[in-house]
């Protein structure tokens, strides 16, 4: 794996753990998905060699689309790590209570605009939550844990993508959850072509309904 | 006169929301005097709602004077009648509530509606002795990953369609499993479970924090049909693949919340191998694993009873033309005044 200093444990996820590391003079973070003693082995095996796999990949692929993620410097299989950029900034979690109301439409309507390029591109984050946000010291934010991502162009996964997104800022920014949730859906509204955001906009209410106890559920109309 | 709310006034509380009636009596100090419960097992088939509600009917006034015989009180020593509001099946909400207004507005007591989710949490409390828990409840109507934030309890992660006691209720009946009372098809499952080695491969679906069991219900009743699987690895890997992904959301919501204890509830919660599962998380998170005994992690109505004494002693009451059932009624909608 290359020289490695002393690294420094900066988040024990529940997935995997972040560490701080010093590698060939280079500030990264190293990715390291731990095995889950509650898993069986073999099922444990399975859903962390999947995740070490696609996640740089999907990484990648958002780039492409123009949506920031740190780079991928080196991927380990079998030891379940993957090594990246270290990104210096405010995961927009943090930011959200800090800002103000201005600040904090203008940074939804960004984030919205890149959520709908990833979407474009057929990419799925699974996680989408303002602490897998990241904005830099220039005003760049970047996406991070793509480990729960898929590569798919569904209606479906892409209302349930902004469903998490939603309920996301519902359970950790619950008084201007509605506000930031509008003006992410309005950017990401000029990114994809009119029929698709429309179709996208009612799977998410459908996706809401078909939710265990909600006001309306599937089929019913007041 | 006017009774007087001391250590001896007493709460009675009807849970209805599903397959079980039950009625609970417990002074305001929260000691339980009673939990009577009489569950409805259908001939064959889920849950008819229509069938369940006569149950309940039928069943009414034989588990009221159980409750009242047990609890060594007369109905004239109660202080007010909680009842389950919802969420559930209606026409099983409605006979509970019905049996609650007529009893309350007979003997000129206070009514309070309760939300039957906010109870499984409350009583968790209660009963472990948990101030301030991260809440899995797993039964077969609910799959849900809550935390107390501001005033409510808020929903971190639940299932976007079936619940997971459904999902191994469903493959059970599938499998033609019987269940018997005592002995729910999740207990009939744990127990072949236990006897399977094999893991098969299943989907396993996780969506950022919440779930989906209705894809994988239908994997593993597809290879149960094509018969080359054990029924018991087929069960096995069904509980491993289901319990994984419940676990790994609540561990996430531990890390995310930081709380110190994990409240493990409902009636799935019964589960040996779900149970080791939470009990490994929590350690590894430093928090208190805590797991609701079995009479009250199931559909109770002592949970409705403490419930409705937290929430009448903070204000909480429901007038009789505001009693009506909400079968969809969200955790997160209730303010829960109690707390803090």
């Amino acid at each position: 794996m290359g020289k490695m200093k002393q690294p420094l444990l900066i988040k024990k996820g529940a997935e995997a753990s972040l560490y701080l590391a010093d590698w060939h003079g280079r500030k990264v973070i190293m990715k390291k998905r731990l095995p889950k003693k509650y898993r069986l082995p073999k099922l444990d095996e399975q859903i962390k060699t999947y995740r070490t796999n696609h996640e740089p990949q999907l990484m990648h692929e958002a780039k492409r689309a123009g949506v920031p993620t740190p780079t991928i410097f080196l991927v380990d299989i079998k030891g379940a790590t993957i090594i990246m950029e270290f990104i210096k900034g405010k995961q927009v979690k943090q930011l959200l209570d800090e800002i103000s109301k201005s600040e904090r439409l203008y940074l939804c309507l960004k984030i919205g605009e890149l959520i709908g390029r990833l979407h474009e591109c057929g990419i799925i984050h699974g996680d989408l939550t303002p602490s897998n946000m990241i904005q830099n010291s220039e005003g760049k934010i970047f996406f991070v844990d793509f480990g729960l991502g898929e590569k798919r162009k569904e209606l479906e996964a892409r209302g349930v993508d902004l469903h998490l997104m939603k309920r996301a800022l519902q359970s950790t920014h619950f008084r201007f959850a509605e506000e930031c949730f509008n003006a992410v859906i309005e950017s990401y509204s000029k990114v994809l072509d009119a029929e698709t955001v429309k179709n996208v906009l009612d799977k998410i209410k459908e996706i809401e309904r078909r939710g265990r106890y909600v006001a309306k559920r599937k089929g019913e109309e007041e | 006169m006017k009774r007087k709310r001391t250590f001896k006034s007493y709460c009675l509380g009807i849970e209805s929301t599903a397959d079980d009636f039950s009625v609970g009596i417990s002074t305001f100090g929260g000691e339980i005097l009673a939990n009577v419960v009489s569950a409805y097992i259908p001939p064959e088939g889920g849950i008819h709602p229509r069938e369940a509600a006569r149950h309940h009917a039928e069943v009414a006034s034989k588990v009221l004077k159980e409750a009242f015989k047990k609890a060594g009180i007369k109905p004239q020593n109660l202080s007010i009648i909680a009842f389950s509001q919802g969420p559930g099946l209606g026409p099983c909400l409605r006979t509970g509530a019905t049996v609650a207004r007529a009893l309350a507005s007979y003997l000129g007591i206070p009514l309070v509606g309760i939300n039957h989710c906010v109870a499984h949490i409350e009583i968790g409390k209660l009963k472990t002795g948990a101030k301030d828990p991260v809440t899995l409840y797993v039964s077969g109507g609910n799959t849900i990953v809550s935390a107390f934030d501001s005033g409510r309890y808020r929903v971190f992660g639940e299932t976007l369609d079936i619940a997971l006691g459904n999902c191994l209720d469903v493959f059970a009946r599938e499998a033609g499993l019987r269940q018997r009372v005592g002995e729910p098809f999740g207990a009939v499952v744990e127990k072949l479970a236990e006897k399977g080695k094999r893991l098969i491969s299943l989907p396993y679906t996780v969506k950022g924090m919440d779930l989906s069991f209705s894809g994988l219900l239908t994997s593993a009743t597809n290879l149960l049909k094509k018969g080359e699987y054990k029924l018991e690895d087929l069960c096995y890997s069904l509980q491993e693949t289901v319990f994984s992904m419940v676990t790994e959301v609540t561990e996430r919501a531990l890390a995310h919340t930081e709380k110190k204890e994990v409240l493990l509830t409902g009636g799935v919660a019964a589960n040996k191998r779900l149970q080791s599962m939470i009990k490994t998380i929590a350690e590894e998170h430093d928090a208190e694993f805590c797991v609701v005994p079995s009479e009250f992690a199931i559909d109770n109505g002592a949970m409705i009873t403490w419930t409705g004494i937290l929430a009448y002693t903070h204000g909480v009451a429901t007038p009789i033309q505001k009693s009506f059932v909400k079968l969809r009624w969200r955790l997160e909608e209730v303010e829960v005044t109690w707390v803090r």
